[in-house]
């Protein structure tokens, strides 16, 4: 009831603010958001708009300086297509366009004329002409082949840095390394194998063709799973968001209890240089501590720290809300506080049951000079509808690909219903 | 106790599938398919061993792990599901989605456990189906050890 009047109140504000807007930027300028600001709670000053809904599984997307949108579909559409080409049309909407690409996925990154997108073992690339087209749509070249693939953390996501090299995460297919996954009391396999040839970010050239393991460097380890990730410009430094551990209290129930196993371990930032290790599976991060942890597998007890060689991470966020992107905002349409923040996309929890699910939610961490500077908040909300939908986790709609938009706006693809979010400054 | 509730799912047993002949009448409010003891029982189970991966409401999780409502897995044959619960399971689609979670081997949980707790999960989230008795646990268990 209280939503409903304050909902009442606001939409002629919004209204009389976008039309006002309007008529002020006659030509440049955001397009006016929905009247309902697309159902997200933002800050003052934002808006937001549907630009398209896709009806699939739309996972990462990327945008040309054209403008042009790519979103990559976790599996094919109906028409067989698993890369959805959107142009905009008018008022900021965008229509479906073409698509093109059998197979499904979770990467995708445009950069330098080539369109970068993944399957679930492979890095394909396409040529962009002059208008963001791609060229090539049945032929792609292979640039990496053969990365493992076992359902569980399956997605391979892409960024390029600045020296034509391409980055691909290759998630654990594990949650702990354990001799049996998951199973109640098992401990962890020594030395743990995953890591030969996942659990890390892989480092290959972005020109090349047709590599494997052999010619690319494992450039990270001890990543779990990590889904978002992007190039710090000003750090000129690859960061990842990890999806931290699940299940602690189900594995280990004498050392962790169903409320503790909710809060931990923190889902992590990391800024990775050549070579680290961020300790997955022999630790987990408490945030609340601010502490390396031993893991139960190997040894801990809910008490001892990690021992090792771990990078620390450069911010922390509550447990289990499964960072699905990352983006560092290089626009200028935003307020000057955003400029080179990290934009988080949590897709939202679910092992945090029996205790209410989080997250569903862009989140934003400010930076100054390549590094995390004060505390993170929530940016744009109510993905999932209601506070009630976040709680059971029935969310109607998961954030999961963030991308920024050749005039400074924000765009998020949902891959629960497929819709595409524009969100833009409408303050003067 | 054990032994009585063993009777009294038997009982049931028997008695549904005497109704399930008689197919669409109306089912009067009594359908609840298993004594209440064993229903209970079986919460508690789920509450504890089940319910982070597959949900307070029994819906899973996108892409993840697999909904306990109106699946032929859970509805339909009995060995099948018991296997479930004791092999674990996972690379396996079902009903046409993919699930890419592992589920562990459950089979620390007793005959008595397994059954309780996949009676309540057939007769709750909107499910109905017939109860699984302890003896039947008990006959799929050996057969699964071959």
């Amino acid at each position: 009831m209280k939503n409903n009047l304050l909902r009442f109140l606001l939409v002629p504000t919004a209204l009389v603010g976008s039309l006002s807007l309007y008529a002020l930027t006659s030509k440049v300028g955001p397009p006016a958001p929905d009247a309902n600001n697309a159902g997200l709670k933002l800050p003052a000053g934002f808006g937001a708009l549907v630009v398209a809904e896709t009806g699939g599984r739309a996972r990462h997307l990327t945008i040309t300086p054209q403008g042009n949108i790519y979103v990559k579909l976790n599996r094919p559409d109906k028409s067989g297509r698993s890369v959805l080409m959107l142009r905009e049309n008018s008022a900021g909407k965008a229509e479906v366009a073409g698509g093109f690409g059998s197979y499904g996925g979770t990467g995708i990154y445009a950069k330098g004329g080539y369109l970068y997108a993944s399957s679930d073992q492979e890095v394909f690339r396409y040529k962009l002409n002059e208008k963001g087209e791609v060229t090539n749509p049945t032929q792609p070249e292979k640039i990496v082949t053969g990365l493992i693939n076992r359902r569980q953390h399956e997605s391979k996501s892409v960024v390029l840095d600045n020296n034509g090299n391409l980055y691909v995460n290759v998630g654990a297919y594990s949650n702990s390394c354990q001799v049996k996954d998951r199973q109640k009391g098992s401990l962890g396999q020594p030395n743990c194998p995953i890591l030969d040839s996942a659990g890390g970010i892989w480092q290959f050239r972005a020109d090349k063709l047709n590599q494997t393991y052999g010619d690319g460097t494992r450039y990270a380890t001890g990543l779990r799973n990590v889904v978002g990730l992007d190039w710090n410009q000003q750090a000129n430094q690859l960061f990842v968001m990890q999806h931290g551990r699940d299940q602690l209290h189900d594995i280990f129930p004498d050392l962790y209890d169903t409320k503790q196993s909710a809060q931990l371990p923190a889902e992590c930032l990391y800024a990775l240089k050549k070579g680290d290790n961020a300790g997955w599976p022999y630790m987990y991060y408490d945030g609340q501590q601010r502490k390396k942890m031993m893991a139960p597998e190997y040894g801990g007890d809910g008490k001892k720290e990690a021992t090792g060689n771990f990078i620390d991470p450069a911010a922390a966020f509550p447990a289990h809300m499964a960072p699905n992107a990352l983006l560092f905002y290089t626009g200028t349409m935003f307020p000057e506080k955003y400029r080179n923040g990290a934009f988080i996309a949590f897709h939202g929890s679910w092992n945090r049951a029996p205790e209410p699910q989080m997250g569903y939610y862009v989140a934003f961490q400010p930076f100054k000079n390549g590094k995390p500077s004060g505390d993170w908040e929530i940016f744009a909300d109510n993905f999932a509808g209601s506070p009630e939908k976040v709680a059971s986790g029935r969310a109607d709609h998961k954030p999961c690909g963030l991308a920024q938009g050749p005039d400074g706006s924000l765009y998020v693809s949902d891959d629960k219903a497929g819709t595409i979010y524009r969100i833009v400054y409408t303050k003067k | 106790m054990k032994k009585l509730l063993v009777a009294l799912a038997g009982l049931m047993i028997g008695s549904l599938s005497a109704e399930a002949q008689k197919k669409p009448a109306p089912k009067p409010k009594t359908t609840a398919a298993a004594p209440a003891a064993l229903i209970a029982q079986g919460k508690a189970v789920y509450t504890e061993t089940c319910l982070s991966c597959h949900q307070a409401d029994g819906g899973g999780v996108d892409g993840m792990n697999p909904p306990l409502i109106k699946t032929s897995y859970v509805l339909g044959d009995k060995t099948r599901l018991v296997k479930v619960v004791l092999n674990g399971l996972q690379d396996v689609d079902i009903d046409g989605e993919e699930y890419n979670n592992a589920m562990p081997s459950y089979d620390f949980l007793t005959d008595q456990q397994i059954a309780a707790v996949l009676t309540y999960v057939r007769s709750s989230f909107g499910n109905k189906a017939t109860p699984i008795s302890a003896a039947e646990v008990e006959a799929i268990r050996a057969a699964n050890k071959k």
